[in-house]
């Protein structure tokens, strides 16, 4: 009996490839990407535009940017240690190109200097501390309005004139319209104020000593996480379910859709192997285009919800016109955009043979 | 398509006929037409705003934080103002921006793409490096920087901007609808027939992607509404010119959400979120014209 039960799984390996060798062929295809190994050179080469963009604005702007930038610091520091901070951003006697080389010396040591509202604390600490706030959230967010709204979008192209094409469809791109901080003052007025359902600020009920491995801890991070979340899936999810439901009609019209459903697969297999596969690559690329979307708008969610990630710092530190913190974050968001979407180049490569 | 024009009485029916064949399909089109007399609304309002406020939108005219009543029938403000005066004549600051600034992104969109689908080459590979080098390095955080630069940004300054970092993804839309175009049989005539490039851009590739122009320049102005709405929230503008933006940002300034004065947040949102619902009703028309398979009945 036992022998009997034993064998099949034992020559289950043989049969179809395993997971670990599916695995090892993706990452072969992702190390061996012409396509992702050009992708990298241009995420490289916006990553320097941005660093340069920041270097060039304030020196653009009217007036005299050291006055700009440093005023605040003046009186706060003796004058030897606000000759140190200038010169960290480039602001020497000496030619242009002297400033951007020292000015990327800074940046690509990941010095941003002290930040002036939380002075002398450096920049990339008081970034640190509320980037993982942000990434949580965006990340999640992205990724679940993602995937509802696409798997939304293949039931709607599937059962065209259904309930979900005809009612769901409709009432998800009305919110879509909708701003994401008002909807998330909306959700805060209601939710938190009103009916003190959920909290209405913060990342964690403060009174809990921060520590990650406690799930107290942990439920009150999920549980100031869900009107924000909420908030952006409720207004994201409209634009995925649209684009993945007219991608989806575009190519259910194919032969070689007819073709499976003449050779008899089942319905299921056709519309999620055969037409949904197909259908998402346009969505991908989209996706990555969107996480900075995604990103700006939580910047206002987060100002709404008072939730301590980027966007609420760079409002404090628009307030207190912090620029080198303004500057910081400004790189920061920049370079989380660049890698998401380098991840979303490296799933399209998984997803479309044609891309290895 | 059934035109319902064509039912009723001869005058009507000629007058019907006498519309171009665009307008016809807008019209036939729910959701087009749904959105362009939503728009259409918020217009008159702007326009018609001296007459349909009582009273000037800064003045205090009542009580700090009354809630809606007979005399005020969208309430007052912190400080005393009528807000419905304020939502009235804050449609003409929020709609202005909105347009202008759509109008400049799509009026560079369209150069910059067309010139880099239609030269190709070493300008098309410089162009659209430097597109897709501002779509994910500019967006709201480089705007946000910019604006925060600028002493007080008024209505003016947040169009520049808006409009200097935001023509990217309609130039990349535009550039692959022009490469295909290039390629077509009629432009290849017209180029064999001797027709200047400047004429072959204008007569026979422009007119071409019409839709596409309308559909980036709406989203153009649908994206420019919102950025200008969130950077006057979080006080990146003008705090004293009245813009539906404004008003909310004075609304969470004065602690609104907490003292449960809705009628001071509740109004200007869902104004902003009409005139975005209009805007993406128009598009989705336009899509459906444009390509009839994706209209749902």
């Amino acid at each position: 009996m036992t022998a009997a039960i034993g064998k099949p799984s034992a020559d289950k390996p043989t049969d179809t490839p395993g997971f670990f060798a599916k695995l090892l062929d993706g990452l072969y295809a992702i190390f061996t990407s012409r396509f992702l190994r050009r992708r990298f050179l241009f995420y490289l080469i916006a990553a320097f535009a941005a660093i340069t963009l920041n270097f060039i604005i304030p020196r653009l702007m009217p007036g005299d940017p050291v006055q700009l930038l440093f005023a605040r610091f003046q009186g706060k520091l003796d004058p030897r240690a606000f000759e140190a901070i200038k010169a960290q951003f480039g602001f020497v006697d000496g030619p242009l190109i002297e400033q951007y080389l020292l000015y990327l010396r800074s940046i690509i040591t990941l010095d941003f200097g002290p930040s002036i509202m939380g002075f002398p604390v450096p920049v990339s600490q008081v970034i640190g501390g509320s980037l993982r706030w942000t990434l949580i959230l965006a990340g999640i967010a992205s990724v679940l309005s993602f995937l509802i709204g696409t798997f939304l979008g293949v039931l709607a192209a599937w059962r065209r004139g259904g309930r979900i094409d005809n009612v769901l469809l409709p009432i998800a791109s009305v919110f879509g319209a909708f701003p994401y901080f008002f909807v998330a003052l909306l959700a805060v007025y209601i939710f938190g104020f009103q009916l003190d359902i959920f909290p209405t600020s913060h990342a964690y009920d403060t009174a809990i000593r921060q520590d990650w491995r406690s799930t107290e801890f942990l439920w009150s991070v999920v549980y100031h996480m869900i009107l924000p979340l909420f908030t952006i899936i409720l207004t994201a999810t409209g634009g995925w379910m649209l684009g993945m439901r007219n991608n989806m009609i575009g190519v259910l019209s194919q032969d070689y859709i007819v073709m499976a459903e003449a050779k008899g697969l089942a319905d299921r297999r056709i519309m999620l192997m055969y037409a949904a596969r197909n259908a998402i690559l346009p969505s991908l690329t989209a996706f990555a285009m969107s996480f900075g979307f995604i990103i700006a708008g939580l910047l206002l969610t987060e100002i709404v919800f008072s939730y301590p990630g980027m966007g609420y710092t760079f409002l404090l530190a628009i307030n207190a016109r912090d620029y080198p913190l303004i500057q910081g974050i400004y790189l920061m968001i920049t370079a989380a955009v660049l890698l998401a979407n380098f991840i979303a180049d490296m799933s399209y490569v998984l997803l479309d043979p044609r891309a290895r | 398509m059934a035109n319902k024009g064509a039912k009723g009485s001869g005058l009507s029916f000629r007058l019907w006929l006498s519309l171009p064949g665009w307008a016809r399909s807008i019209i036939n089109n729910k959701k087009a037409l749904t959105g362009i007399l939503i728009l259409a609304f918020f217009f008159l309002v702007a326009l018609l705003a001296p007459l349909l406020a009582p009273t000037a939108p800064q003045r205090m005219v009542g009580r700090p934080h009354d809630p809606p009543s007979e005399q005020y029938a969208f309430g007052t403000t912190r400080q005393g103002q009528d807000v419905y005066a304020q939502m009235v004549y804050g449609a003409g600051g929020s709609l202005r921006v909105g347009f202008i600034t759509g109008t400049v992104i799509i009026v560079i969109a369209v150069a910059i793409g067309i010139t880099a689908g239609f030269v190709g080459g070493a300008t098309d590979e410089a162009l659209s490096l430097i597109a897709n080098i501002f779509l994910v390095v500019a967006g709201l955080p480089l705007i946000i920087v910019v604006a925060s630069m600028i002493e007080r940004p008024g209505p003016d300054t947040i169009i520049i901007v808006l409009s200097l970092t935001s023509w990217a993804w309609g130039a990349r839309v535009l550039r692959s609808q022009t490469l295909s175009l290039r390629n077509s049989e009629f432009v290849e005539a017209a180029r064999v027939s001797g027709e200047p490039t400047w004429r072959i851009i204008v007569v026979e590739i422009l007119p071409n992607m019409t839709s596409l122009v309308v559909s980036a320049w709406i989203g153009a102005v649908l994206y420019a509404i919102l950025a200008q709405a969130g950077l006057e929230f979080i006080g990146l503008g003008d705090p004293n010119s009245v813009t539906w933006g404004t008003i909310l940002y004075w609304a969470q300034n004065n602690q609104a959400l907490l003292t449960g004065a809705w009628w001071t947040f509740v109004p200007p949102g869902l104004a902003i979120a009409a005139v975005g619902l209009s805007l993406t009703l128009i598009n989705y028309g336009i899509d459906e014209i444009t390509n009839p398979r994706l209209s749902s009945s």
